[in-house]
């Protein structure tokens, strides 16, 4: 039975201090002898409340917090619609040079002409690979990238003199797409989802009018459904004055297959991290890019990278652009992989991507079904693309086991949980995407433990509500977690609360 | 064909999987319309795969055509600046299971990485003088951008007030992420000192404001003395005090929350992340405890609670603001944040401990203060610090009299120094001006070396 490590391991903030020191600070002694007085107002009373400890120390503390930790490099991340690919070591690598670490942002551009040779020709290859004629790296993730495209939807209307508050938006969209075309000032106007799994025609054209900025889209949908009607889809919105934005975060499943500028979108982002296999680091850093074309390009980011003869500068040139998004250029590192990436997987390589993602998902859903615990909504009998969602509705009417139930039981067997409760439309869902990288070993492992975890519910479905077992933790308690009285967002709240109970013990 | 990261690539396995399916590749993808599938391959790549060693030797014959500033590192600032990067900060982030894990949904198995951003949240909190800070912002421009409209939602007012001499980097990405919302920056004078002008500002703050916006240590690098005074102002007309604090500085400066600050913001970049062309960075944004400022709080947030057994642990909590719940409602769109660099940022701070915290930034101010000293005595007449301020901390604005900053950028060029950043179309004012940068790996002998060139050039 796999077990995950089981440290009992302090906050840092809760170590004895042990030297009164810390660490050697560059040149320290060269510049005792200046003379300076922070004046009261300002000064800092005394050292901030750190533990000073040696470095051996630190080490073990964070290489024990790693060992109870879980990433692509220790087995799969399935998690649907946040692909999460093995991550090429070579990249990582060539990420410490320093030829790129060591670089300032506003360092003299005569003096980063190789970074930016890699910056402008990246930027082609992303605009050949989406359709597009021009891509600004500024957003520095996907989120990013869509608040970007929704900031440039409206600003394009408002320069046409329309005032356009409408954004729509199918109900099995990713969520930062609601939040972004709010962010951005729009209503969300959702778009129910037809019993093929598409976007509903009927429902579209009702929603459509005068107030139609647009429709935000991803194609393959999350429900790993490809929207074949996506022409007409398109040619129907645009017929409104609207514009179709792609969320690039399914783009796994028809890379090198298809192209969102064939489509018909007008602006399209892409999660570098996702799709080119950049480390997540636990939660990012990522890389989005925001890609457009036609008139659009006009309302991209700024600065843009470009080339004049042999030398390579940022353009900042920005009549109708909506600004920056974030200071300086984006997240640069995840575009060198970028470079990395498709320079060694090629053309071939690329479509080799999709069709093994898309090959993996159905030789999953096949074996997966080959039990009858588990459903799958919405014309189980279309191929999906890079990701499946599959319904633990039946177990959890039957047996009161649950999607998160399942999912804790996943960790029991050492692998990591799909993703679950997502998309909203369907009851109990677990969606799972294996990516291009996962070895066929590791689906037949994963099905049969799905599948095992449902035999289970059926004869005795307490043990599961007890788990997981063989994690760091037991299950965690989230409404403790989460509840006004008992909830500790940082050290000092915690140790406040704890320090309360305690009195309270004491009486 | 096959390749080494797709292990089902191999044609055996792949033809067997298809088998297994009951369909062929082109049954897989009959649901594409034909007229939209590329019917050749991309142009993209090399046109063929490359092997590893190809990359790295065309990597290596573009990369060398970059030029490294080390001897002496570069003098320029405007935000991120060069810094030293303890060994252990890279080393232990790049172990696989931080390294390439995912946002930890499944806390259970992810118990290391939530302790490590719990940690984070607590040290930083700690810094700051705050309660809260979140799980991170993508760096320190939208991390401002982010409290401007977090200020916004919790006061449902719509002006902001910023200092003249604002980061203009900041600024612009502001007004860009303020302008869906109709948010208003509008600008407060500051003195020759650099100091807050606070008769301008009590003359601007109305009822519409719903913030006023601090920078300490200034992005001039000028320490402000009492900042506090700006506080109470915001106090009185019930709008959110914001500051902005370069973190270092914080080991030896008062943390913004104990003078008043309701929301405190930062970039993590000089907390051992390297300057990696600008990113990826870590945006530090943090609340005092307030039930409505936590409610609106954007970001995601890690807290203690306790396992079934009764054992400490830590999750991912307040979810129901976030965009996979709330959607449309959410506090921010954010789905990917910094959580990498916030975890090195932990490291480094684990690894100089308050103690070293503190001697960072009494060094830091020693060498500004050196730079300052020696540019007034070698190079009067020339070149002058263009604001009064008593105190500067990492950043110098330097006015100079003579020959253009083009000029004399280049020729510092020529003898391997690269020089400040050009305020021209950046500040008002400071047309004639650069900013210069001195960081803990400036020695004296690079400072001496850059003050004696500028006297040499200027």
């Amino acid at each position: 039975m796999w077990r995950q490590a089981r440290w009992d391991e302090k906050l840092i903030l809760e170590m004895e201090r042990y030297t009164s020191q810390g660490p050697s600070i560059p040149y320290e002694d060269q510049f005792t002898d200046i003379e300076i007085e922070i004046p009261g107002k300002i000064a800092r009373a005394k050292p901030p409340s750190i533990p000073s400890l040696s470095e051996v120390e630190v080490v073990r503390h964070y290489t024990r917090l790693s060992q109870m930790s879980y990433g692509v490099d220790v087995g799969p991340v399935p998690l649907g619609s946040c692909t999460m690919k093995y991550n090429p070591k070579i990249m990582d690598l060539i990420a410490l040079d320093p030829r790129i670490t060591d670089l300032h942002p506003l360092q003299d551009e005569e003096t980063v002409q190789g970074l930016l040779e890699i910056i402008y020709t990246t930027e082609r290859w992303l605009s050949e690979i989406t359709g597009m004629d021009r891509c600004s790296f500024q957003p520095p993730a996907g989120s990013a990238g869509e608040l970007a495209g929704a900031i440039m939807i409206r600003k394009y209307h408002l320069d046409r003199g329309e005032d356009r508050d409408e954004m729509l938006i199918p109900d099995s969209a990713h969520g930062s797409n609601s939040a972004s075309a709010a962010m951005a000032g729009f209503k969300v106007v959702r778009i129910p989802t037809g019993d093929d799994g598409e976007v509903s025609m009927e429902a579209l054209k009702a929603a459509l009018g005068p107030r139609t900025a647009g429709i935000m889209l991803t194609n393959p949908n999350t429900l790993g459904i490809f929207e074949s009607r996506i022409l007409e889809i398109s040619d129907l919105v645009h017929s409104y004055g609207g514009l179709l934005y792609y969320d690039g975060a399914n783009l796994n499943g028809i890379l090198g297959v298809a192209r969102p500028g064939d489509m018909g979108f007008d602006i399209v982002h892409l999660n570098l991290h996702k799709t080119f296999a950049t480390p997540h680091g636990s939660g990012g850093p990522g890389g989005g890019v925001v890609c457009a074309r036609g008139e659009l390009v006009d309302y991209l980011p700024r600065p843009l990278i470009a080339r004049q003869g042999d030398r390579y500068f940022w353009d900042y040139e920005c009549k109708r652009c909506i600004g920056m998004v974030k200071a300086f250029y984006g997240n640069i590192v995840p575009v060198i992989r970028t470079f990395i990436y498709i320079s060694m997987l090629g053309p071939q390589g690329l479509r080799e991507v999709s069709e093994i993602s898309v090959i993996n998902t159905n030789y999953f859903i096949k074996k997966l079904l080959e039990k009858p615990y588990y459903e799958i909504p919405y014309n189980p009998e279309k191929p999906r693309k890079h990701e499946v969602v599959i319904s633990a509705s039946k177990i959890a009417r039957e047996t009161g086991v649950t999607a998160e139930d399942i999912a804790k039981a996943l960790l029991d067997e050492g692998l990591h949980a799909p993703t679950i409760y997502f998309p909203l439309i369907v009851g109990e869902a677990l969606m799972i995407e294996f990516t291009e990288t996962e070895p066929r070993e590791v689906i037949d492992i994963y099905a049969e433990a799905l599948n095992r975890i449902a035999e289970k519910a059926y004869k005795d479905p307490s043990v599961l509500k007890g788990s997981p077992r063989n994690t760091s933790v037991s299950r965690l308690d989230a409404v403790r977690a989460n509840h006004p009285k008992t909830v500790a967002p940082s050290y000092k709240i915690y140790h406040g609360l704890v320090s309360s109970t305690k009195d309270i013990e004491k009486k | 064909m096959y390749h080494s990261w797709i292990p089902n690539s191999d044609p055996i396995v792949k033809r067997e999987m298809l088998r297994f399916i009951g369909k062929d590749v082109e049954d897989l993808f009959g649901d594409i319309p034909e007229s939209i599938r590329l019917r050749e391959p991309l142009k993209v790549g090399f046109g063929r795969p490359l092997s590893e060693y190809e990359v790295y030797r065309i990597v290596d014959r573009i990369l060398s055509r970059n030029r490294v500033f080390r001897d002496p590192p570069p003098f320029i600032g405007g935000g991120v600046c060069a810094g030293y990067v303890p060994s252990i900060v890279r080393f232990l982030a790049l172990r696989g299971e931080i390294y390439t894990s995912y946002t930890p949904y499944q806390p259970e198995i992810n118990q290391g990485v939530l302790q490590a951003i719990f940690e984070y949240q607590s040290i930083m909190a700690e810094l700051y003088g705050v309660d809260v800070v979140n799980a991170s912002m993508y760096d320190g421009s939208t991390a401002v951008a982010e409290a401007f409209r977090l200020a916004m939602r919790a006061t449902k007012r719509s002006k902001i007030l910023v200092p003249a001499t604002m980061n203009p980097f900041y600024r612009s990405v502001a007004s860009t992420w303020l302008s869906p919302v109709r948010g208003v920056l509008e600008e407060y004078r500051v003195d020759e000192k650099g100091d807050p002008d606070l008769g301008d500002i009590y003359g601007r703050v109305d009822d519409n404001t719903a913030a006023i916006y601090l920078e300490n240590p200034g992005f001039l690098g000028n320490i402000i003395e009492d900042p506090e005074a700006v506080g109470e102002i915001a106090r009185k007309k019930r709008a959110l005090f914001i500051v902005y604090s370069e973190p270092t500085s914080l080991g030896i400066l008062r943390p913004p929350g104990e003078y008043g600050a309701d929301i405190v913001v930062g970039d993590g970049q000089s907390l051992g992340l390297g300057l990696n062309y600008g990113g990826p960075g870590l945006g530090i944004l943090g609340i005092r405890m307030d039930q409505e400022l936590l409610k609106q709080l954007p970001g995601r947030l890690v807290g203690a609670t306790v396992d079934a057994d009764g054992r400490r642990g830590y999750m991912l909590i307040l979810q129901a603001r976030e965009q996979h719940i709330r959607r449309e409602k959410a506090t921010s769109n954010i789905t990917t944040n910094s959580s990498l660099m916030a975890i090195m940022a932990t490291i480094y701070i684990a690894y100089l401990g308050g103690n070293g915290i503190r001697r960072l930034g009494e060094s830091i101010l020693r060498r500004t203060q050196y730079a300052v000293e020696s540019i007034r005595r070698r190079l009067s007449g020339k070149v002058s610090i263009a604001l009064r301020s008593r105190l500067f901390y990492r950043e110098i604005p330097l006015r100079f009299h003579g020959k253009s900053y083009g000029e004399i950028h280049r020729d510092l060029l020529e003898r391997g120094i690269h020089g400040g950043l050009w305020l021209k179309g950046l500040l008002k004012g400071f047309e004639d001006c650069a900013l210069y940068c001195f960081s803990e790996i400036h020695s004296r002998d690079d400072i001496d070396r850059l003050v004696q060139a500028l006297a040499e050039v200027a």
